[in-house]
């Protein structure tokens, strides 16, 4: 089972190590980075394995929400079903 | 991976442009649940409802959060009520006070089903019923009537638009202190579908399975955005937009609907591909249409753009669902569309103009706040005029209007949270009452003896 994490938000330092830790903590393993900055805006796509996630996905969403608003970016992890039913025929 | 920018769209339709799971509605035949007594019936009804939907707000909550996109309204239809009560029609509110129950139970804000199918004929047990509805709507919170007075294939019940006429008047005078509010959970169809998800006017119809899973999607604000890219595009790439977004959207409304049909043990059922609006900034389907070129809703040019904009919504939602179903259009509801209370605080839009709309799109004359001094047989004959438009298109139709207790003209009514605002708008003074009262059945058209 796999989830995607979007963190967007102004450019800062340690973003993707405060995020990679914060989901290791959790089983969740990265398997996928790819990071853009436009002018001063950041936005990191990962696609990561839950299927030895320590706590239960909504929860999961839940608290990578509360570490964005913790670190002032936003941060959403959402299952991967969504993105390919919306953009994979 | 996934490409960077369809995540990136999907994340900027949801959090900028309102995309959401309009409702996720839960449909439960009572027909294994009547009894000998009313009584009975209402608490076999209440234990029932209470036990199929009893997560469906935990469930809700879940794939919210699973799959990162707002599902706004948690519902349940059921089976006609006129049918469960047909035994002991004068007890029928027993049943609603048992589903009104039922709802709070749950934590849902409707339920819709106390509802009646006279589209042929009134029987004496349903004639009871509807004298019911007013009194229901005002001891009520949470339950939605809905009463289908004409179809394509049977014509119209005359006798039942007229009666339709006053109840509706009734329905207001008893809300009288909430300024007409009964008659903004009371909708009066032309052929009524049976697997509508959207309040008020849902229910759950007798050809469906037991327990069903219907889901509505909206998304008029990421429509509109979507339109903002292309500002000098023709109409053809225009509508190719509309169908590609709708395509996105209801692909979405797919997966959540089949999931939680799965964790509902419930059928999956239909998805329904509405663009319905909420009074909210950025959510309106009038804006959409402006987008497309208007100076203003209700001008000249609004029932094509609506009728493109409501044809390439089918069209997109279509490929991109197993099951379509519901009302599936564009919802032009007034007081609950920023865009449309703009219009006609301005005296851009009334009643006429609207009527032509709903030529076209999916539903009817929807939450318009009138004048409380409207007589019954005038909200008949509009009643009659929808109903007439439904049975010769073959579409669904439906009237929800509020006579508004003590309003006139230049007056407004603020019914608060998704049902929004409505200035009252003027209706026509002429007498239409000789024509209502004449009653009998219009008859079917030519084109509905298709055997």
């Amino acid at each position: 089972m796999r989830a995607v994490v979007t963190v967007t938000g102004k450019d800062k330092k340690g973003i993707i190590a405060k995020v990679s830790s914060f989901l290791a903590e959790k089983g969740v393993n990265v398997e996928d980075i790819s990071q853009t900055i436009l002018q001063e805006y950041f936005a990191m796509i990962m696609l990561v394995d839950i299927s030895e996630m320590t706590v239960e996905l909504s929860e999961l969403s839940k608290e990578c929400e509360q570490l964005g608003k913790e670190i002032g970016m936003s941060i959403r992890l959402q299952h991967e079903a969504i993105f390919n039913a919306m953009h994979n025929i | 991976m996934f490409n960077k920018f369809d995540v990136l769209e999907t994340i900027d339709m949801i959090e900028r442009e309102h995309l959401d799971i309009r409702t996720i509605t839960m449909g439960i035949s009572l027909l294994p649940y009547i009894r000998e007594t009313a009584e009975s019936t209402a608490a076999a009804v209440y234990e029932a409802v209470c036990r199929k939907a009893k997560d469906i707000v935990k469930v809700a909550s879940q794939l919210s959060g699973e799959f990162g996109i707002p599902i706004v309204n948690k519902r349940v239809s059921v089976t006609p009520v006129s049918l469960i009560c047909a035994a002991f029609p004068q007890e029928a509110p027993r049943v609603g006070q048992a589903l009104d129950a039922a709802a709070k139970e749950l934590g849902i804000d409707f339920l819709g089903g106390y509802s009646a199918l006279v589209h042929k004929g009134t029987a004496d047990y349903e004639k009871i019923f509807l004298e019911s509805i007013p009194e229901l709507l005002s001891t009520t919170e949470r339950v939605c009537s809905s009463v289908n007075v004409a179809s394509s294939k049977s014509g119209i019940n005359m006798d039942a638009v007229r009666l339709m006429g006053e109840i509706v008047k009734r329905t207001a005078e008893a809300t009288r202190a909430q300024d007409g509010l009964g008659c903004a959970k009371l909708v009066v169809f032309a052929n009524a579908v049976e697997d509508n998800p959207f309040m008020a006017g849902a229910f759950h119809g007798v050809g469906e399975s037991g327990t069903v899973i219907n889901v509505g999607v909206s998304g008029p604000g990421v429509v509109k955005h979507a339109l903002e890219n292309i500002p000098d595009a023709n109409l053809n790439d225009a509508a190719e937009m509309i169908k590609r977004t709708a395509f996105k959207i209801t692909r979405a409304g797919q997966l959540i609907a089949k999931e939680a049909a799965k964790r509902l043990d419930a059928e999956f059922g239909i998805v329904d591909l509405s663009l319905a609006p909420t009074p909210v900034m950025g959510d309106s389907v009038a804006h959409i249409l402006e987008e497309l070129g208007l100076e203003c809703v209700g001008g000249h040019g609004t029932t094509a753009a609506l009728a493109m904009l409501n044809d390439a919504v089918k069209k997109g939602g279509v490929m991109a669902s197993s099951h379509v179903g519901g009302l599936s259009g564009a919802f032009i509801p007034v007081s609950e569309d920023i865009g449309m209370i703009e219009a006609a605080d301005r005296g851009m839009l009334n009643i006429d103009k609207l009527e032509a709309m709903t030529a076209v799109c999916s539903v009817g004359l929807d939450m318009i706040a009138i004048p409380g001094d409207t007589p019954a047989t005038t909200i008949s004959a509009i009643i009659a005029d929808e109903a007439a438009i439904g049975m010769i298109n073959n579409k669904t139709t439906a009237v929800r209007v509020i006579p508004v207790p003590g309003k006139d003209v230049g007056d407004s009514v603020e019914f608060g949270g998704l049902l929004g605002r409505a200035p009252i708008m003027p209706v026509h003074k002429t007498d239409s009452s000789r024509f209502v009262l004449r009653g009998g059945r219009i008859p079917a058209p030519i084109h509905s003896n298709k055997n």
